[in-house]
């Protein structure tokens, strides 16, 4: 790759490589200005700026977690618990408070959870080298499990610090947002910086890229992959409490099938599966697509909602014939 | 094979034996906490008792694994058999709903075939993102299990669909010779998919496509046309399955048929001891691993346990099984076994085919 760009002309090289990388992501956002403009054009109410607001609002916790997963997923692996980490989540957190403890140390036991099954799951697939698919589901199977097995119907929240994170609205101007969104905007910026800055953001991106190599250069690749598993569980955790935020209560069927929509959310991001090329900011993008196509099946009434899923599927389906088309030319330019 | 010295870690070695060490303690287990589970009779001529109700439970189960086996083995994963389950099943009972006489064998017959020809255009898209295309399978059936859902629920309008044909409930309930027909139904096609693979050299090429697929494609091997057979033939009987369902309970539910569904089917192939890497297969092996997932479920059903807290043990006994075979695993406390299993495991695989025909 290297000696091929340099036999050729550096001023071809230099314009196609920026948007190679960065292509997926700019179609995304594209994507999402394009059904914002077909919002804001049908509907009157569209263009109102708590349309976006709420998008973050119903989205926040799909988005902490796609997050999360974007990191897995960056690592080549996946991750299928996510979902029922977040129902186990909001579970402990409603069933503990019911039972009178304080809530800083239900918070404190909540957030423990999750990147612990993470940690066990990573460290079961690193060192018996069993498929991330297979233990990751075997975790899913797990948390759902101990929910039901927590509570088999929902458990209401009443407590005053829950409610009051709840029930806070953060006023500009006309327009409010909850407590979840910021924290939802910390967690994404804290990743982000995470990817991009730091040594363990490099490493996630080698292994992805090819973990052989990586394990040549010396990187720690065992740690690096245990550490993605722990943080997606963290993720999840934190998913979890901005869900029972948002309902306040704990239900052992909550987020059923949230593990798809992060995974849908990662990749019409731009994140490629494979591993090893994708941003954070990408996973932003897909979930406000995703919140933007829910929002505006409501505004129009007469579809239903499996349209959701299909639409889905469809957005799916083209950004990874894009991925596919870029993979190809990537390709013959190596090959070269 | 020759006498017991080597035969005995040669059983123990054995990629089965752990699955069915397991399955032989579930049933010992169902048979101490409720003795009349081992009991097995026959009532106006069929056979009736629990064991064969766990059976006929997992047929739908080994029907679809035995599809996900074959995509497995050409190193692909197909996640959508959950929503082909899911529009095979709304297509025939919609189709059957629409009629005057819903008993008429013709009318089901033709709702059958649309919802197989249907199954297997979806089998056809499947197949060609992944081989035409060149998509990541885990990716390219996420789309179709995404939007298979919600287009099953478009065929049912969001509704579930009861229907009353006695043809039809045939498939999920009906008795053929004293055995009921979904039995015999998964029966015959495990025979036809083993004779198919293990009788020709289909087998072998779809093990070689998935051990090596541009290896394989040098040597001669269309290895993009086995890709595209193997989704083909796994929607086929995630089709089946489908109509099994749906037959069970008179109603299509494009919503929760067939639900998780591709999970179980590639938890039985794991457990059967089909490498998720592709490359071979042991169709004995998931067999095994549906009967044991479904006699785990219904156990915990009988044990009067809440079905999702069976999610906790079904959780255990999988990541106990994958452990146990995983070679890392076991190399950690047994060298010589890792060098022992690989040779044994053709000549167990062979010995059980020549059982099974």
């Amino acid at each position: 790759m290297s000696t091929s760009q340099l036999v050729e002309r550096p001023d071809r090289t230099t314009r196609w490589r920026l948007p190679r990388r960065q292509l997926p992501v700019l179609v995304s956002l594209a994507l999402l200005l394009v059904m914002y403009g077909i919002g804001v054009s049908q509907y009157q109410a569209f263009s109102n700026i708590q349309v976006v607001f709420n998008v973050f609002i119903d989205n926040g916790f799909l988005l902490v977690v796609a997050v999360g997963m974007t990191f897995v997923i960056l690592t080549g692996g996946i991750d299928l618990s996510v979902g029922s980490v977040v129902a186990m989540t909001a579970m402990v957190s409603a069933a503990l408070l019911r039972d009178g403890l304080p809530p800083a140390l239900v918070l404190l036991i909540a957030l423990l959870i999750g990147p612990t099954l993470g940690f066990v799951m990573g460290c079961v697939i690193h060192f018996f080298e069993i498929q991330p698919f297979i233990v990751t589901l075997a975790g899913m199977f797990f948390a759902r499990g101990l929910c039901t097995w927590i509570s088999s119907s929902s458990i209401p929240i009443t407590d005053g610090f829950w409610t009051s994170a709840a029930q806070e609205r953060i006023r500009i101007g006309e327009n409010f947002l909850t407590v979840g969104v910021l924290i939802t905007v910390a967690v994404v910026a804290v990743a982000a910086y995470t990817l991009a800055y730091t040594r363990l953001g490099r490493n996630v991106y080698a292994i992805g890229g090819n973990p052989q190599s990586a394990l040549l250069m010396g990187l720690p690749v065992g740690r690096t992959r245990i550490a993605v598993y722990t943080i997606s569980g963290l993720c999840s955790a934190i998913g979890g409490i901005l869900l029972s935020f948002y309902t306040l209560s704990g239900a052992p069927l909550i987020a059923v099938g949230m593990e798809l929509d992060a995974i849908a959310a990662v990749v019409i991001g731009g994140t490629l599966l494979t591993g090893g090329a994708g941003y954070v900011l990408g996973t932003v993008l897909g979930v406000l697509v995703l919140g933007v196509i829910q929002t505006l099946i409501t505004f129009d009434g007469t579809l239903n909602s499996w349209w959701t899923k299909i639409v889905i599927g469809g957005l799916l389906f083209a950004f990874i014939v894009l991925q596919r088309l870029l993979g190809f030319r990537k390709k013959s330019l190596s090959t070269r | 094979m020759s006498g017991w010295r080597t035969r005995l870690p040669a059983v123990t070695g054995h990629r089965l034996f752990w699955p069915v060490v397991v399955l032989v303690l579930l049933v010992a287990a169902n048979a101490i906490y409720r003795p009349s589970f081992l009991t097995v009779e026959i009532k106006n001529g069929h056979l009736y008792g629990s064991l064969v109700d766990i059976v006929r439970l997992s047929a739908p189960l080994i029907l679809v694994a035995l599809g996900m086996t074959l995509v497995i083995a050409t190193g692909g994963i197909d996640l959508s058999v959950g929503s082909v389950v899911a529009v095979s099943g709304a297509v025939a009972c919609l189709h059957i709903s629409r009629q005057p006489d819903q008993n008429s064998l013709g009318g089901v017959l033709v709702a059958l075939a649309m919802a197989f020809g249907v199954s297997l255009l979806l089998g056809l898209w499947n197949g060609t993102l992944v081989a035409v295309i060149g998509i990541q399978p885990i990716i390219a059936t996420l789309i179709l299990m995404v939007a298979g859902r919600g287009l099953a629920q478009l065929i049912t309008s969001g509704q579930i669909i009861t229907i009353n044909s006695d043809p039809y409930r045939m498939i999920g309930v009906g008795h053929v010779l004293t055995l009921p027909f979904a039995i015999v139904l998964a029966l015959a096609v495990t025979l036809l998919v083993a004779v198919l693979t293990r009788r020709t050299a289909l087998g072998m090429i779809v093990e070689a496509v998935g051990g090596n697929a541009e290896a394989s494609r040098l040597a001669g091997i269309r290895a993009r046309r086995i890709t595209l057979l193997a989704y083909v033939v796994s929607a086929a009987c995630a089709a089946v399955a489908g109509f099994m369902m749906t037959a069970n309970v008179s109603s299509a539910d494009g919503n929760a048929a067939g639900l998780w569904v591709e999970l179980d089917a590639i938890l039985a192939v794991v457990i059967g001891g089909t490498s998720l890497a592709g490359g071979r297969f042991y169709l004995g092996g998931t067999i095994v691993g549906a009967l044991l997932i479904q006699t785990l479920t219904t156990s915990v059903y009988a044990m009067n346990i809440d079905p999702q807290t069976a999610l906790l043990f079904k959780a255990m006994v999988v990541i106990a099984v994958c452990l146990v075979q995983a070679p890392a695993f076991r190399a950690k406390f047994r060298r010589r076994r890792a060098t022992t299993g690989g040779p044994t495991a053709p000549t167990g695989e062979q010995r059980k085919e020549q059982v099974a025909a």
